[in-house]
C-alpha cells in the first residue's frame, strides 16, 4: 500500500509528524486517497469525473489570463478580444483554449451524466450526489452563457436578448425582472460589465464550492461501478471492501492516464479545428454587436441547443419556456423516477436498453434540430422528440418497479 | 448549573425570535445589493425622444431607428399594402389589436397616424429579435401563403405589414406601436405622442 512516507527521510518524516500535529495531512492523504476504497471494475465512463475536475482547471487558468486582457465594455469589448487574438503573446492559444474547453467541459460533463443513467449512479443512497451534480450542471450552464456574451459579437449580443427575454415570459413580474437583469432597457454597456463581473467571480466561486460538496457526498457513500452493486456489502476481515482497490496509486494512474489521452485529443482540435465549423464558436461571433441587426439565423452553441429545440418546437410563449425549463428541471428527479430494484444498465433488463436509446437519439437529434434553420418538417420532428424525451421519464416511473430484471452477482464481474 | 433549570419553552422562543429579527435585518440589508442592479440614473435618462426625417423614404422602404436603445422601424407603405391589409385577418391571432401594446391613435387595421407611414417597435414580442422585412407577396419558405410582413428568423414567428401576428407562432402579441407625432410631413418624433392625446 503506498503510504505518504514511501521514499522519506528521517527528518522529513519528523517534519510530517509536525505538520500532522497541526494540519491533518496525513489523516486526509489517507481518507480520500490512500485508503479510500474504489471498485475495482471502473471501466472507460469513470474518467470523466476526473477530467472534469481538469475541464474546470484548464477554464479557470486561461480564464484568469484572459482577464488580464480583456475589456468588459461595449466600447471596447470586441476589440479586446480581437487584441488577444492578434497581438497578445500567444493570446490566440490562451482564447482557443478557454472557447474549445468549454465546449469539451460540456462533452465530458455530458458522458458524466450519461454514466450515471447507464449504471445508476444516481440511485439510492447517491441522490444527493447526483443532486448537486445537477446543481453543477446548472451553474455551468450559466456561466457558459455569462461567457459567451462577452466578446459581445453579434452572437453574443443576440443571445443575451434571446435568453434574458425567456424571464419577460413569466407573467407579472417578467417585465421589470428582465430590466433588473440588464440594468438597463436593453442589452448594454450595463449588462455586458454585470456579466464579466459574475461571469470571473460569482459563478466560479460558487461552483468550486459545489465541486467540494460533490466530492464530500462522493466520498461519503464511494462510488458505484458498472455492477451497480455496492461494494462496502461485502468486506474482508480487514474491514476493507473485498472488490475495492486503493484510490492511490491505482485510480491515479488510471486517471493520468486518461488525462493523457483527453490531452491529445484536446489539443489535436485546439490547433487544428478550434471553432468547429462554428460548432464551437459561431461565425456570427466575428462580427461586433449590431442592435440594429438581428442575424438571420440565431442559435445558440450546440450544448444547448437541445433545450433550445423544445423551446422553438412551442407555438406559444409562455409554455415554450415552462417546457424548456421543465426539460432540465425534470433530470434533477432522477433517482426518484427510477425504480428498478437493480441500479445497472447491466441486468436492467431490455426495456431500459430501449428506453435509453431512445432516449440518447432524442436529445442528440433536438440538439441537431436546434441548430437548424427549421422549416416545417423540422419543427414537427423536433415536437415528435421533445414528447420521446419527456415520455423517457413517464415510461422509466411506470415501467421500472414491474419489469423483469436479471439476477444481479455478488460480486463485482470483471 | 443544571439541566433542570433551563426553561426549554423560553429558550426555543428566544432561539426563534433572534433568528427571526435576524432574518429580517439581512433581507433588508440585501436591498441595497438587489437595488443596484437597476436600471441607473444615467440609463434612466437616455430615453429622450427621437426625431426622424421620412421624406427620402421611397414606397416599401424600411428606415430603422433607435429609440431607448430599441429598434423602431419606420415603413412607407405602398398603396397596394395598405389595401391588402384586411385580406388576411383569418390567419392573424389578433386583428383587432386587443391584446397588444398601442396608443389609442394607432389602432384599426393600419395601425398608424397616418396609414402611409407604419411606426413600429421592431422586437419581436416573442423573445426580442428584430424581424426581417420580407415584402413580397407569394411564396416564401416559411410561407406558402405569404401576404407581405415581417418574418422573425429566431423563432418563425410572423407578423403582417402592420406589425399584426399570425396565429400558431411563438409570438403572443402583435408588434407593440411606441407614441409618436408628426411634426410636420417629413418628420417623426418618437417618443412623443401627439398634442391631445393618450
Amino acid at each position: 500500500m503506498a503510504k505518504i512516507t514511501d521514499g522519506l527521510t528521517k527528518q522529513a518524516e519528523a517534519l510530517l509528524g509536525w505538520v500532522d500535529e497541526r494540519l491533518p495531512v496525513t489523516e486526509f492523504w489517507n481518507a480520500h486517497l490512500a485508503k479510500y476504497y474504489a471498485p475495482k471494475n471502473f471501466n472507460f465512463w469513470y474518467y470523466m469525473g476526473s477530467l472534469a475536475l481538469l475541464m474546470l482547471v484548464i477554464q479557470i487558468v486561461s480564464g484568469i489570463l484572459l482577464a488580464m486582457h480583456y475589456k468588459p465594455s461595449a466600447e471596447e469589448a470586441f476589440a479586446s478580444v480581437e487584441y488577444i487574438m492578434r497581438d497578445v503573446d500567444w493570446g490566440w492559444l490562451i482564447r482557443y483554449m478557454h472557447t474549445t474547453g468549454s465546449s469539451f467541459f460540456f462533452i465530458v460533463v455530458y458522458l458524466h451524466m450519461f454514466r450515471s443513467m447507464l449504471y445508476g449512479s444516481h440511485r439510492e443512497p447517491r441522490e444527493l450526489l447526483w443532486v448537486l451534480g445537477m446543481f453543477l450542471y446548472l451553474l455551468l450552464m450559466a456561466e457558459a452563457f455569462l461567457g459567451y456574451v462577452l466578446p459581445w459579437g453579434q452572437m453574443s449580443y443576440w443571445g443575451a436578448q434571446v435568453i434574458i427575454n425567456l424571464f419577460g415570459a413569466i407573467p407579472k413580474i417578467g417585465e421589470p425582472l428582465t430590466q433588473w437583469i440588464r440594468g438597463d432597457y436593453f442589452i448594454s454597456d450595463a449588462t455586458l460589465n454585470r456579466f464579466f463581473a459574475l461571469h470571473v467571480i460569482a459563478i466560479p466561486l460558487a461552483l468550486l464550492m459545489v465541486v467540494v460538496l460533490h466530492l464530500a457526498a462522493l466520498h461519503q457513500t464511494g462510488s458505484l461501478n458498472p455492477d451497480g452493486i455496492e461494494i462496502k456489502k461485502t468486506k474482508g476481515e480487514d474491514g476493507i471492501p473485498l472488490d475495492g482497490i486503493p484510490f492511490h496509486p491505482y485510480y491515479t494512474v488510471k486517471d493520468i492516464f486518461g488525462v493523457a489521452m483527453f490531452m491529445i485529443l484536446f489539443a489535436f482540435i485546439l490547433f487544428f479545428w478550434p471553432e468547429a465549423g462554428g460548432l464551437f464558436l459561431e461565425h456570427d461571433n466575428f462580427v461586433p454587436a449590431n442592435p440594429l441587426v438581428t442575424p438571420e439565423h440565431i442559435k445558440p452553441v450546440w450544448y444547448f441547443t437541445p433545450f433550445y429545440a423544445i423551446l422553438k418546437a412551442v407555438p406559444d410563449k409562455l409554455m415554450g419556456v415552462l417546457l424548456m425549463g421543465a426539460s432540465v428541471l425534470i433530470l434533477f428527479f432522477l433517482p426518484w423516477l427510477d425504480r428498478s430494484p437493480v441500479k445497472s444498465i447491466r441486468y436492467k433488463g431490455g426495456w431500459y436498453k430501449l428506453l435509453l436509446t431512445i432516449f440518447t437519439i432524442a436529445f442528440v437529434r433536438l440538439g441537431m434540430l436546434g441548430m437548424a434553420e427549421g422549416t416545417p418538417a423540422q419543427t414537427w420532428e423536433m415536437r415528435i422528440w421533445t414528447f420521446a424525451y419527456f415520455m423517457f421519464f413517464v415510461l422509466l416511473f411506470f415501467m421500472s418497479p414491474g419489469a423483469r430484471t436479471k439476477d444481479v452477482p455478488e460480486r463485482v464481474t470483471h | 448549573m443544571s439541566s433542570d433549570d433551563v426553561n426549554m419553552e423560553r429558550r426555543r422562543f428566544l432561539v426563534a425570535t433572534t433568528s427571526t429579527v435576524g432574518a429580517v435585518g439581512v433581507g433588508i440589508a440585501a436591498i441595497p445589493f438587489l437595488q443596484s442592479w437597476m436600471p441607473s440614473a444615467k440609463a434612466k435618462a437616455v430615453g429622450a425622444p427621437v426625431e426622424v426625417n421620412v421624406s427620402k423614404l421611397e414606397e416599401g422602404q424600411l428606415l430603422k431607428v433607435q429609440w431607448r436603445g430599441q429598434t423602431i422601424g419606420v415603413l412607407r407603405r405602398t398603396p397596394e399594402m395598405i389595401s391588402d391589409l384586411g385580406k388576411i385577418d383569418s390567419v392573424l391571432a389578433d386583428p383587432e389589436s386587443v391584446e397588444s401594446e398601442q396608443p389609442e391613435y394607432a389602432g384599426g387595421e393600419p395601425r398608424s397616424l397616418r396609414p402611409e407611414y407604419l411606426v413600429v417597435n421592431m422586437h419581436c414580442t416573442h423573445l426580442g429579435c428584430v424581424p426581417q422585412l420580407v415584402p413580397q407577396v407569394g411564396p416564401q419558405p416559411f410561407d406558402d401563403n405569404w401576404n407581405g410582413g415581417f418574418y422573425c428568423p429566431c423563432h418563425k414567428s410572423k407578423f403582417d405589414l402592420s406589425g399584426r401576428v399570425y396565429k400558431g407562432v411563438p409570438a403572443p402579441t402583435n408588434l407593440t406601436i411606441p407614441p409618436y407625432s408628426f411634426i410636420d410631413d417629413r418628420t417623426v418624433m418618437i417618443g412623443v405622442s401627439p398634442e391631445g392625446t393618450v
